[in-house]
């Protein structure tokens, strides 16, 4: 079975909530929909106070090169437009929508029937997906239209589906492979021929052989499309680390996966891409797991976005007692939750409830120099090395020692036997030295 | 014997072949530097902190030395007397220099802005400003993980274990200005030191809406505009829910002080209130 080459390692999968059936949350009293996911600049607010809204309304216009449209959830009427906290912690402005009804656009087509057909021209789809606001929902919720748009010189070949799903706990992404497997190779066939490529592979691991075959059969109905099976390893969701496991290219430090003639979009963006271009359906939903050791009933839920947690939270049985951190994402790259208050963005892909016992770090000792954090860094990075040096300031060698080649998937700090902070300076290396080389290119410019 | 005389012979005749070639690389490759470098270098404090914005007190000397006026040229650790010597070796004028001072601009100690989560990670603000938002509330405000003292080579500056937030040393700092480049939260402020070291600023940073950050802190400023209002100096200016002193406007008469809801403004080192509030002039004047 195929798998990227260097590195990686195997966390404890805990994945409880694999095979349940999804379900809906009921819609909230309020919903705070941010008008800034995770990356790039906030949108503009296109509504303002007291409108009322409908479902599938565009209530933020992207502003900027890296930005996407936000859709209304919910229909309601507008009850402020204000700074609420994102997952950071830090305040960006949301819209705030007091529910009222459930009120959809007349032209989002709610049909249950599944359109095949697609007639529209490549940058007709491209188009639509910017309108509907699509972005990546693996959890780096780039703008997905950005990625569409080929650059001038470059041809994509092939694009890959990443069905992966590498960090431990969640099942989103598997349960939507069960449950719209049809929905989502139409989604890969809209974005094959917004591409202009005649090849797409589906990589997907080992420990969801049920998803595999639900999309091979499927995929036979459709030219091109192939599904392969990966043996299980983190952080195979990578995209960098997904195309080489799947094509066996690698891409050079430093450049985008189109450079050796791929485009990586996740499982539950294909089926956004679907629904926006055959439903007229904007991005307003998504999948998300909610689960935990201590959860009584772990589950996968459709959520509107900009539901507030505490409102999921009790949906699904309440926050288990012994509960000593909260985390929005996998348990590897995710984000532990300054607070309850917050609400889902379009990059939230689970609720995970991490027991006290387990959520402090432990006592760091000294490195030992065992090398395990160079043997599994899939990136074949030294961060032993990046720690020391990023402790010390030494911003010029970090830049040097490819610092911003890592991709932050913690299997370093992960597999340290001392418990060294190792990911923690690498990234503040990484914002560091990052700065400085956009520093060095305006002064040139 | 004669191994011993051929070793001296032969060391002793290479070394002094290696000294006739040296003294001929000198003279050929002799810098002319100007001698004063060494003499302003001399009465520099020799704290190499950087706070004059040169690479250490040599190079700081050297721009002395070529600089037509002293006028742009301050030493903030020695202050006018090391400038006054600088000029008198130079020959030169010294421009008067203000003295100033670092001040901490957040109050919220342990008891006034409440922790609503635990960080366990690396002590270091800068980690903790790229991660997320901090422990409390309040994103604008103090980390308390002390990277302003770690900075601080005049060991000025240190976090009180109490209220978990910075306290400037007015004896040892010398407003080298580290620990203001060091906040990742900018916080520190150099500001005038002030006629007895009194000097009155705005306690907070945090640019929330009042009604937001009062939930989260006790003593921040909600931007209220009271100061504002009763400030008869225009010394104070509002902006992003904010208020702040410009310290070479404000003549120290602690109205703002009075007014504040909050108690988000502080005085320091005054004398303690009679109390009848004192008229403005009797409270002395800055230059």
């Amino acid at each position: 079975m195929k798998t990227f080459k260097m590195g990686g390692v195997h966390p404890p999968e805990n994945k409880f909530s694999a095979g349940k059936k999804t379900k809906i949350i009921s819609l909230p009293q309020q919903v705070i929909i941010p008008l800034r996911h995770y990356s790039g600049n906030p949108s503009v607010a296109e509504v303002s106070r007291g409108e009322i809204v409908k479902v599938g309304q565009l209530i933020g216009r992207a502003n900027g090169f890296i930005s996407a449209n936000v859709h209304s959830s919910v229909s309601g009427k507008v009850s402020k437009i204000d700074n609420a906290m994102d997952a950071f912690g830090y305040k960006f402005p949301a819209v705030f929508i007091d529910v009222i009804g459930d009120d959809w656009l007349d032209e989002v087509d709610l049909s249950p029937e599944v359109k095949r057909v697609c007639n529209l021209e490549p940058h007709e789809i491209i188009k639509k997906v910017a309108e509907a606001g699509i972005v990546g929902l693996g959890g780096a919720t780039f703008p997905t239209h950005v990625k569409l748009s080929i650059p001038q010189g470059k041809k994509a070949e092939v694009l890959i589906i990443n069905g992966a799903e590498c960090e431990p706990y969640l099942t989103c992404d598997h349960q939507l492979m069960l449950e719209k497997g049809e929905e989502i190779i139409i989604g890969i066939s809209i974005l094959m021929k917004a591409i202009r490529v005649k090849k797409a592979i589906i990589g997907i691991e080992s420990n969801k052989m049920d998803a595999v075959l639900n999309l091979e059969k499927w995929a036979k109905t459709m030219e091109g499309i192939e599904v392969v099976p990966l043996k299980v390893k983190y952080p195979q969701g990578s995209e960098k680390q997904l195309i080489q496991a799947l094509t066996g290219r690698e891409v050079p430090s430093g450049a985008l996966p189109i450079e050796v003639g791929a485009v990586v979009q996740n499982v539950a963006t294909t089926f956004a891409v679907y629904e926006a271009v055959q439903k007229n359906k904007p991005l307003i939903e998504r999948i998300i797991t909610v689960t935990g050791k201590s959860v009584p009933e772990p589950g996968n839920y459709w959520v509107r976005i900009g539901t507030p947690f505490t409102h999921i939270i009790e949906e699904t049985g309440g926050m288990p007692q012994d509960t000593g951190k909260v985390v929005a994402g996998g348990p590897m790259m995710g984000r532990a939750l300054p607070s309850l208050d917050l609400s889902v963005a379009k990059g939230t892909s689970s609720i995970l409830f991490i027991p006290s016992s387990e959520s402090k770090r432990g006592k760091v000792f000294n490195c030992i120099r065992c090398a395990k954090c160079v043997f599994h860094c899939p990136m074949g990075l030294e961060p032993y090395l990046l720690m020391n040096q990023g402790e010390k300031q030494m911003w010029e060698n970090m830049e040097e020692n490819r610092v911003m080649d890592c991709i932050e998937c913690g299997s370093c700090s992960f597999i340290c036997p001392s418990n060294r902070p190792l990911v923690d300076y690498i990234r503040y290396g990484k914002s560091t030295v990052g700065t400085m080389i956009r520093n060095r290119k305006t002064q040139k410019s | 014997m004669n191994l011993i005389l051929a070793s001296v012979v032969s060391l002793g005749g290479i070394g002094a072949l290696s000294a006739v070639i040296l003294y001929f690389i000198a003279q050929k490759f002799h810098v002319e530097e100007d001698a004063r470098i060494d003499e302003v270098e001399a009465v520099l404090p020799a704290a190499n902190c950087g706070g004059c914005g040169f690479p250490g007190c040599r190079a700081f000397a050297a721009a002395c030395v070529t600089a037509d006026t002293l006028d742009n040229l301050s030493c903030p650790v020695g202050g006018t007397a090391t400038m006054e010597k600088v000029a008198d070796i130079l020959g030169k004028k010294a421009a008067a220099v203000v003295p100033t001072i670092a001040v901490v601009r957040c109050g919220g100690t342990c008891e006034m802005r409440e922790k609503t989560n635990s960080y366990d990670g690396v002590k270091s603000c800068t980690i903790v400003h790229n991660l997320y938002g901090g422990e409390t509330g309040c994103s604008w405000g103090c980390l308390g993980l002390g990277d302003c003292e770690v900075s601080c080579t005049f060991d000025a500056i240190h976090i009180n274990p109490e209220t978990m937030l910075p306290e400037v040393d007015e004896d040892k700092c010398t407003a080298c200005g580290a620990c203001v480049k060091a906040c990742p939260k900018n916080i520190i402020e150099l500001r005038r030191k002030g006629p007895k070291s009194r000097r009155i600023y705005v306690n907070c940073v945090n640019k929330d809406k009042g009604a937001v950050n009062k939930k989260v802190c006790k003593v921040a400023c909600i931007g209220c505009s009271k100061c504002f209002n009763v400030c008869p100096y225009e010394a104070i200016e509002m902006g992003n829910n904010l208020a702040y002193i410009d310290s070479e406007k404000c003549k120290l008469c602690r109205k703002c002080v009075e007014v504040c809801p909050t108690n988000a403004i502080v005085e320091l080192n005054f004398p303690p209130r009679k109390t009848k509030i004192e008229e403005p002039s009797t409270t002395g004047t800055e230059k």
